[in-house]
């Protein structure tokens, strides 16, 4: 059996972190779990790209490349936000469950 | 026209005065209070100045639009930011900075936020001037939008809580500003696009333009029909006024004058210049109905105003049932009315900014706009009851002053198209005087009470609104011509006369 | 001569700018000054006072009976020029505009002179003087002006004129009530005037007094309009309703009595002298529209004068104010000079409105005088035996009497005696009849007021002096008026030489006729001695046989009832079920709108639960079934394939 690694092969290990984060965002109950997530999620996407270019693309174009560096910076500073607001969050609610993050509708 | 022609500065210089004062007090420290004042006393003065000059220096002879300063903006659309005004704006674009200007003057012992307030009344000023001198449907349609913001802010922070909350003034005069101008954004874009394809697919929004094109006559009633129920709702049209007594009784007295005396105004200018002009056919089709709605509002809310116990509502229905009398103009549809109906607008927006100044002085020294708490106050405010009392009799049409030539001119050239509608117009006159002179009775006359006798009458800086529009409402209202040599430049030199002749509304001479 | 006479017209502009100056001095410049505003105010009418002096002899002189130089507008400028609409501001000067002219600044001078001694330390002098000036100009614009809105213009001012003077005691609640009275009552009548200048202007396109004339003389073919009346009756109807308001006809003559709140000198001269008969001057200067018009026209205001000259009459005997009394009776005279004009005769009513004029403003300053001596007693009953003590006001007041009751060789009785002729000699008995009894009623009930106020016992509470000279000179001069003023009706080329309208009228005098009216005033004098100074007949005896007439008249026949109860209840009422209406149906279904939005809204809002695991797993699914949706849409079932999902098998 002739296994290479190809295009689906990164492909399907994107799914699979893809799919860890989305279960992760839906069942764990700690916020900094679901941040967590949240960053194995894009960074599956980052692997899509950085792959779809790598196998799609010819050498002079580096689209994928420039997107999942961007999304990258993206992910650091969503993090940032998003940590900064568990931790003030966390000092007047001493909670880190997502279940109590909910005086935010209506 | 060639798009990059240089044109007149004057009209931008106008627009702009108000917002570099705007600018220069965003940078003031907010504790400078006086300061900021002065800056926008200056920055309204100067845009007055302007505009009186544009009043004065505009050629009646040649008429049409002068001073005009047409710059593509975006292209793909066509759209052109061209400023020019014509008789019918001009008298409009002094009344707009003739009330911003005594607006600064009735703020001025204003003591909260008072920074925000003068820069969010300086930006409501520059966005009532643009519509009155964009010759461009889309630039009218933009400042108009830059309008409403304002007003909203304007209401909730500064206004008063009295029968209804200012919340809920606020929120309504808003809501039915912008339902108004949804309505006519959808007439708006229709009208684009029709003109667009009578053109051979090169869209433009000029004014101008836009109303030399013959349009479908079933288009032109439903497209008329959602412009009328707009600029019907911001002239406040009954049974749409139901925001205006309300929204003025909330709102601070520098927007209930600007607000009565100019915004509500882009609804009869905007009747006439895109309704009248571009429209015709369906003008023609709704002017029974508008003009049966005007003279219902009339003799309705004169009827309300006499049972009304806070000074701010009996002005917001008297100003209800005045704009009754511009929509008959407008439905009346001939050269005597319109001039009447733009004059009316200019004569309303003074008596009505000067009323809602003196009542604004009364409520900030006595804190009560109640009429059977007030009382005898020309004993101790001697100045304020002068304004009120020429407030109240101009507002009654006295002859003397500016409304009661609007008020014959309109009486004159409604009486042709719609005689009967306007006997009954014309008997308002009888209610609108019992409701005025029972409101001055009782707050200016009567026994002494010296629960008042600590009001400290008009003084220094207060003195401006009284001195200014007293003087505008008798020296335009004792030699007509000053105005109606512009007016009428207006409306014989545009197309609407050619508009009217050829739709034939205008029925001369003959009784009945 | 003509020449010169013409150079003199074209500064009668002057008459009542001189007065529009002053108040403007007085209001801007020296209000802080009472000495000042008084002497300004007064210069400026004294100047008027003999311009119009001058042009009144100009007139004469340069009138032969038939043409007059001064005839058309001697000075017009262009006021209003639009679209369909163009009015011109002039002055006119004839005989009629020369006479009031003549009338107006001289009553108005009295009244000002007098005016220095009434409202001697009243803290409202400067103002006062102002409004004076005020009521003058715009009362001498109204005279001298060319077109029905030139003097629409002004007749609206004299109406404000006349609301802020009887409104100048403005801390009285009666001054207040009144002039607001005055003011709505009068815009009831201005209603209709403006109408009639509204369809007169559409037909015609003028409002030239001369154009509109000429243009109906010239091939103007009358037409049916509405009621079987024709289209110039109507438009006559209509103008005259301007003239029930502001000269106090009935049913609008509610506020003239009312209007006695206000200072004295100004009752003399705008509710007595000058501004109420500005309605009988409108009707005289547009008297060709009532020519033309059918007869009913002219039948009407006959009618309707007479009706008011007899009404206001009945009801002067019940009232015991003293300035009540005498503004009934201004009404009645108003009456008077109204069915003057409508049985024809226009000479006859101009002739009483000067004489009256010179009369009534001699009572309603006699009045003021005595007022001011008994420290604002007003009621008749409470004075008594004044002759003795005012000896100056006496005479001169019982000059008064004498001419309104139509005793020669006063001024009265030249007037009155014309009006009863014409009445008479016109074809209109029965108006004649009510004339009649008219003059009987006045001569009783101004003898009563007389009597009962001026002789008898003096009562000890008062203390009565005679009044300044500031205040006894103008009486003087108007009693010699009242005296000689109706002598103008004597020589040959007499008033009527001047001042008729159509053809020249020779109304010989009647001597039966003056007789029988002579009768008429002495019966009545006397009846009134008889009763209030030998009372052979008590008046109570009288009161108690006719109790229900009596309360009636005592009541000025609830007039003023049923508009109070039509103001409160109907008008009132009315404002108020719009109000409710405004509020819960109109503002309602606002509401109602807003309410269904924020329902809607509050349903909506229950899915927002604030979990964001729960959005999370909804956005999720709604991408899966958007993805789905458009899958199946695009009938690419294949799509559905996981691994082709994946995008990576071939």
């Amino acid at each position: 059996m002739s296994f290479s690694v190809g295009l689906s092969t990164y492909l399907l290990v994107g799914a699979m972190l893809f799919s860890l984060g989305l279960y992760g965002i839906f069942a764990k109950k700690n916020v900094i779990a679901v941040l967590m997530s949240i960053e194995l999620m894009l960074n599956a996407v980052n692997l899509n790209f950085v792959a779809f270019n790598r196998f799609l693309g010819n050498e002079s174009v580096l689209h994928g490349f420039v997107t999942a560096v961007f999304i990258i910076v993206l992910a650091a500073a969503e993090v940032a936000v998003g940590l900064a607001l568990v931790i003030s969050i966390y000092r007047t609610r001493k909670s880190t469950s997502v279940d109590d993050f909910n005086w935010l509708k209506w | 026209m060639s798009a990059a022609t240089a044109g007149s500065m004057i009209l931008p210089f106008t627009l702009l005065a108000p917002v570099l004062a705007a600018l220069i007090i965003v940078f003031l420290p907010k504790e400078e209070g006086k300061m900021i004042k002065i800056v926008a006393a200056l920055g309204t003065f100067a845009a007055l100045a302007l505009s009186v000059y544009v009043f004065f220096a505009y050629d009646r002879a040649q008429g049409g639009m002068q001073f005009n300063l047409i710059l593509p903006w975006t292209k793909d659309l066509g759209v052109n930011l061209a400023f020019g005004v014509d008789g019918i704006s001009i008298p409009m674009l002094v009344l707009t900075n003739l009330i911003g200007f005594t607006a600064v003057y009735s703020s001025w012992n204003l003591d909260k936020r008072v920074k925000e307030f003068f820069v969010l009344l300086l930006i409501l000023i520059t966005g009532v001037m643009g519509t009155f001198i964009a010759r461009d449907l889309f630039i009218f349609f933009l400042f108009y939008e830059i309008v409403v913001i304002p007003i909203y802010i304007m209401v909730i922070i500064w206004g008063s809580t009295k029968r209804v909350s200012k919340e809920y003034a606020g929120m309504k005069l808003t809501i039915y500003l912008l339902i108004g101008s949804a309505f006519l954004l959808v007439g708006l874009v229709a009208l684009y696009l029709n003109a667009k394809g009578l053109n051979g697919g090169q869209g433009t929004f000029m004014f101008d333009e836009l109303a030399k094109f013959k349009y479908d006559p079933t288009f032109q009633k439903i497209v008329f029909g959602l412009m009328a129920f707009g600029f019907g709702s911001l002239i406040s049209m009954f049974p749409f006024h139901s925001w205006s007594p309300d929204g003025y009784a909330g709102a601070p007295t520098a927007v209930s004058m600007i607000h009565a005396g100019v915004l509500k105004k882009i609804g009869g200018y905007g009747l006439i210049r895109l309704g009248l002009m571009v429209l015709p056919v369906g003008a023609k089709f709704w002017a029974p109905v508008i003009a049966t709605l005007a003279i219902a509002g009339v003799l309705y809310a004169a009827f309300i105003a006499l049972a009304q116990k806070d000074l701010k509502y009996v002005v917001g229905y008297s100003s209800v049932s005045h704009m009754g009398y511009v929509l008959i103009a407008i439905a009346a549809f001939n050269v005597t009315s319109i001039n009447g109906a733009v004059e009316m607008m200019f004569a309303h927006g003074v008596m009505s900014a000067l009323f809602f100044s003196m009542i604004g002085f009364v409520y900030e020294k006595s804190h009560t706009r109640n009429i059977s708490e007030l009382g005898g106050l020309a004993r101790q405010m001697p100045r304020l009851a002068v304004g009120f009392l020429i407030a109240g009799m101009a507002s009654l049409g006295l002859p003397g002053t500016v409304n009661f030539i609007a008020e014959f001119t309109i009486f004159m050239g409604s009486v042709r198209a719609y005689p009967v509608l306007a006997i009954l117009g014309i008997a308002g006159i009888i209610f609108t005087a019992a409701y005025i002179l029972r409101t001055l009775a009782n707050v200016l006359f009567g026994p002494r009470r010296p629960e008042w006798d600590h009001l400290k009458d008009l003084r220094g800086p207060e003195m401006v609104p009284l001195v200014v529009l007293v003087f505008v409402l008798f020296v335009t209202g004792m030699f007509p011509n000053i105005v109606y040599s512009v007016i009428n430049s207006g409306v014989t030199h545009s197309d609407l006369s050619k508009v009217m002749e050829t739709v034939g509304l205008a029925k001369m001479g003959g009784l009945f | 001569m003509f020449k010169e006479m013409h150079d003199l017209f074209q500064w009668a502009w002057l008459i009542p700018f001189l007065p529009f100056l002053s108040f403007l001095l007085i209001a801007l410049v020296t209000r802080r000054s009472k000495g000042l505003s008084a002497a300004v105010s007064i210069l400026a009418i004294l100047s008027a006072l003999g311009l119009a002096i001058a042009i009144g002899v100009g007139v004469i002189q340069s009138w032969n009976g038939e043409e007059f130089v001064g005839r058309e507008a001697v000075a017009a400028a262009n006021w209003l020029n639009i679209g369909g609409l163009k009015i011109d501001f002039g002055t006119i000067v004839d005989p009629l505009s020369a006479m009031m002219l003549f009338v107006v600044t001289l009553v108005a001078s009295m009244v000002q002179i007098y005016s220095l001694g009434y409202m001697h330390g009243d803290r409202g002098w400067s103002r006062y003087y102002a409004y004076q000036s005020l009521f003058a100009a715009s009362m001498l614009g109204l005279v001298i002006s060319t077109n029905l809105l030139q003097l629409f213009i002004f007749w609206e001012l004299v109406g404000l004129c006349s609301y802020l003077l009887i409104g100048f005691w403005y801390f009285k609640v009666s001054a207040r009530e009144a002039a607001k009275k005055a003011f709505i009552t009068t815009r009831v009548g201005d209603f209709g005037l403006l109408l009639g200048i509204l369809f007169l202007y559409n037909k015609f396109g003028t409002l030239d007094f001369a154009a509109l004339s000429n243009a109906m003389n010239t091939n103007f073919q009358d037409f049916a309009l509405i009621g079987g009346l024709s289209y110039l009756t109507v438009m006559a109807i209509l103008v005259f309703i301007g003239p029930i308001g502001k000269s106090g006809q009935f049913p609008l003559h509610v506020w003239l009595p009312d209007a006695m709140e206000g200072p004295t000198p100004v009752s003399a001269l705008i509710h007595a002298a000058t501004m109420v008969v500005a309605g009988v001057y409108l009707v005289a200067r547009i008297y060709f529209l009532f020519e033309h018009a059918s007869p009913a026209a002219l039948q009407f205001v006959a009618g309707l004068g007479a009706f008011t000259a007899i009404f206001a009459a009945t009801i002067a005997i019940a009232q015991d104010d003293i300035k009540r009394i005498l503004a009934y009776s201004t009404l009645s005279q108003l009456g008077y000079m109204m069915f003057a004009l409508g049985v024809g005769s226009l000479t006859a009513s101009m002739f009483h409105l000067m004489t009256h004029a010179f009369f009534k403003a001699l009572m309603f300053l006699g009045a003021g005088s005595v007022i001011h001596a008994l420290h604002e007693k007003q009621n008749i009953w409470d004075m008594g035996g004044l002759w003795k003590k005012m000896p100056i006001t006496g005479w001169t007041f019982f000059i008064g009497v004498l001419a309104i009751s139509g005793v020669p060789p006063f001024a009265g009785f030249w007037s009155k005696d014309e009006i009863l002729a014409a009445a008479l000699h016109n074809g209109h008995p029965v108006i004649y009849a009510v004339g009649l009894f008219t003059a009987f009623l006045t001569a009783f009930y101004m003898s009563r007021l007389f009597f009962v106020a001026f002789t008898g016992p003096s009562k000890p509470e008062n203390h009565p002096h005679e009044s300044p000279w500031t205040m006894t000179l103008p009486l003087i001069i108007l009693g010699v008026l009242s005296v000689v003023g109706g002598l103008v009706a004597l020589p040959e080329h007499n008033f009527a030489f001047y001042v008729h309208a159509g053809e020249l009228e020779h109304e010989a005098m009647d001597w039966a006729l003056a007789g029988i009216s002579v009768v008429a005033g002495l019966i009545g004098i006397g009846l009134a001695y008889t009763i209030y100074v030998r009372k052979a007949i008590a008046a109570e005896s009288i009161v108690a046989k006719f109790p229900g007439i009596y309360r009636l008249l005592k009541n000025k026949y609830y007039v003023d009832e049923f508009y109070l109860w039509l103001i409160h209840h109907i008008m009132d009422g009315l404002a108020k079920v719009l109000y409710w209406i405004d509020l819960y149906i109109v503002d309602g279904i606002i509401n109602g709108l807003a309410l269904f939005t924020r329902g809607s809204a509050r349903t909506l809002r229950r899915t927002q639960t604030g979990q964001l695991q729960t959005y999370a797993l909804v956005f999720f699914f709604a991408v899966v079934v958007i993805y789905l949706v458009f899958a199946i849409g695009e009938g690419q079932l294949a799509a559905l394939n996981p691994l082709a999902m994946l995008g990576g098998v071939k």
